[in-house]
């Protein structure tokens, strides 16, 4: 072991004190996220475990087995800090601050023999400043992993089908279709049409902002997908600049039933088997209440 | 050598396809298929691939090929209960079996062969009607 | 890139294609890959052997479950010793078949799977190696 890792480790409890109040006394703490508690535990075990892989002499490599734990703790420090909505800032500010503790240790215990302690605190802070980067690495990949759920959560939310009557689907789509999009609508209404049996497959695209020759091409796909399953596939919801596109854009939906509104498509689906919407006659159903 | 059985049923003949098929084993198929349409005089083909987990551009072409030979032979073909990964496979492959009828089961393709050749039937015995006023 | 298992096979005949379909259907099941997924990987594995029966009579693939930072999916390298491609990129066209074929062969099995990449050799033979993802993206 040598001195440097003794001295730190001898001054654990005075580091640990440091650290706090440099943590505390940040303006950006952010005590909402997090009680004063619990980041004391946080940072206890994490200083435990940096000054254990310390005195194996590797200042270096922090990919060595030493510093499993310390990578590790920081990860999942990272990670929770990224979901409870911290700023990078903050949670690299967290690594940061402990160099500051360890250095301010070390300038008291060396404050005779400048070079050494030149020589030391260059070695932690290289140190220190790669555990920083893992943190941030971290970080963003614990972001990363939040906006990855939420993206499938969306694309599942977005993509209802409904059964709008015995044999006829509707699908509104909102919001812009890619391919990933494209991918999960189709699986939906295809599942759905062999569900419940349905020969008529609505795809309302009011909610669509705009449509392109690439949201086009995965709708004409969408409805090929339907043919071929045996049912037949109306477009409705096809807004007057919409269809200024389609036309300007030169997409050819001449082989697609398309509507203008939901209404006008259900009024052709009711068509297409054999259904009738009347008016009850008003006398007639007086009578019944006599 | 193995076969996949075709069933007549009335002016129609049913075709259930229940192993992954192996290319003769389709080719075998598309040939008996096509001379049983001659023999008997059908009028349409009914071919169930609801348990096709995979059809390929090769499988398609046989669909096809199947749909077009008929056709000339004055027989209409359903393909029935298509998967809907094998549908979302397939328009993504760029195949759209145009020219074959798709229904989503057997039921439902019965009913879309009937109306097929029932326009047909009516529509020839219109034409005899009118024959026979002109005589 | 980390490759978790593998294994080859050779197709000499036609009946060889249906039994390298189930082996990749056990490769996407074993990492839970998706029904549609499964089915695009497996059409497109389907298409690649024909190919590759027709045009150079057979040849090897291997099979490889890989995993590359969060992500897991199914590696397939065809390898034949067939006359090879001379002009890839036209074989890499919609509608462009040497063969009495659709010619959707090339693009099509391309639009089906994550990654593809072709490298082939007149007169050596031509190696196609595509990636599907356990989530298809």
């Amino acid at each position: 072991m040598n001195t440097t890792a003794q001295i730190l480790q001898k001054k654990k409890n005075t580091i640990l004190e440091t650290w706090m109040q440099h943590q505390l006394s940040d303006a950006t703490l952010r005590d909402d996220l997090m009680t004063n508690d619990e980041l004391l535990k946080q940072s206890e075990e994490l200083l435990g475990s940096l000054l254990k892989a310390l005195s194996s002499g590797n200042y270096e490599n922090i990919y060595a087995s030493e510093y499993e734990q310390v990578t590790d703790l920081l990860g999942d420090i990272s990670i929770m800090r990224a979901r409870q909505g911290f700023s990078p800032r903050e949670t690299t500010l967290y690594v940061l601050s402990l160099k500051k503790a360890l250095c301010d240790t070390l300038e008291e215990e060396y404050k005779d023999q400048p070079e050494v302690l030149y020589r030391e605190v260059m070695q932690l802070n290289q140190l220190l400043d790669n555990l920083s980067l893992v943190t941030v690495e971290t970080f963003i990949k614990g972001r990363e992993e939040v906006i990855l759920r939420q993206t499938d959560e969306i694309s599942e939310i977005s993509t209802p089908v409904i059964r709008v009557w015995d044999g006829i689907l509707a699908l509104p789509i909102i919001g812009t279709l890619d391919s990933a999009r494209t991918q999960v609508v189709m699986e939906n209404l295809l599942q759905e049409i062999v569900n419940t049996g349905s020969s008529i497959a609505i795809l309302d695209i009011s909610g669509v902002p705009a449509v392109d020759s690439l949201v086009a091409q995965h709708l004409i796909k969408t409805v090929s997908a339907t043919r071929l399953m045996g049912a037949e596939c109306i477009i409705s919801g096809i807004r007057a600049e919409i269809a200024q596109t389609i036309v300007h854009l030169g997409i050819d939906l001449s082989n697609i039933k398309t509507k203008a509104s939901l209404a006008s498509a259900l009024h052709l689906a009711f068509g297409m088997l054999n259904l009738e919407v009347r008016r009850n006659d008003r006398n007639k159903s007086t009578k019944l209440f006599n | 050598m193995e076969r996949i059985p075709i069933l007549k049923m009335g002016p129609f003949l049913l075709v259930t396809i229940q192993v992954d098929l192996y290319d003769r084993l389709a080719l075998t198929l598309e040939n008996d298929l096509i001379s049983m349409v001659s023999k008997t005089g059908a009028r349409g083909v009914l071919i169930d691939i609801s348990a096709v987990s995979i059809v390929d551009s090769f499988m398609g072409r046989i669909l096809g090929n199947i749909a077009s030979m008929s056709r000339i032979m004055d027989a209409e073909t359903v393909v029935v209960g298509m998967q809907p990964a094998v549908a979302i496979t397939l328009v993504e492959l760029g195949l759209t079996l145009q020219g074959v009828y798709t229904a989503l089961n057997v039921e439902k393709g019965m009913e879309l062969l009937n109306t097929k050749i029932g326009l047909d039937l009516a529509a020839e015995e219109e034409k005899d009607e009118q024959e026979e006023e002109a005589e | 890139m980390i490759v978790m298992s593998k294994d080859t096979m050779q197709i000499v005949r036609e009946q060889d294609v249906v039994p390298f379909r189930n082996r990749v259907r056990e490769f996407s099941t074993k990492i839970g890959m998706s029904l549609v997924n499964q089915t695009k990987l497996i059409t497109a594995a389907s298409e690649l052997v024909r190919n590759m029966l027709k045009y150079a009579g057979g040849g090897k693939v291997l099979l490889e479950i890989i995993s590359k930072n969060t992500q897991t999916g199914v590696r397939l390298t065809f390898t034949d010793e067939g006359p090879g491609i001379a002009d890839v990129q036209q074989a890499m066209r919609d509608g462009f078949s040497t063969g009495k074929s659709l010619g959707l062969g090339l693009p099509g099995t391309k639009r089906l799977v994550n990654e593809f990449d072709i490298k082939s050799i007149v007169g050596e033979g031509t190696t196609v190696t595509i990636i599907h993802w356990k989530n298809g993206r």
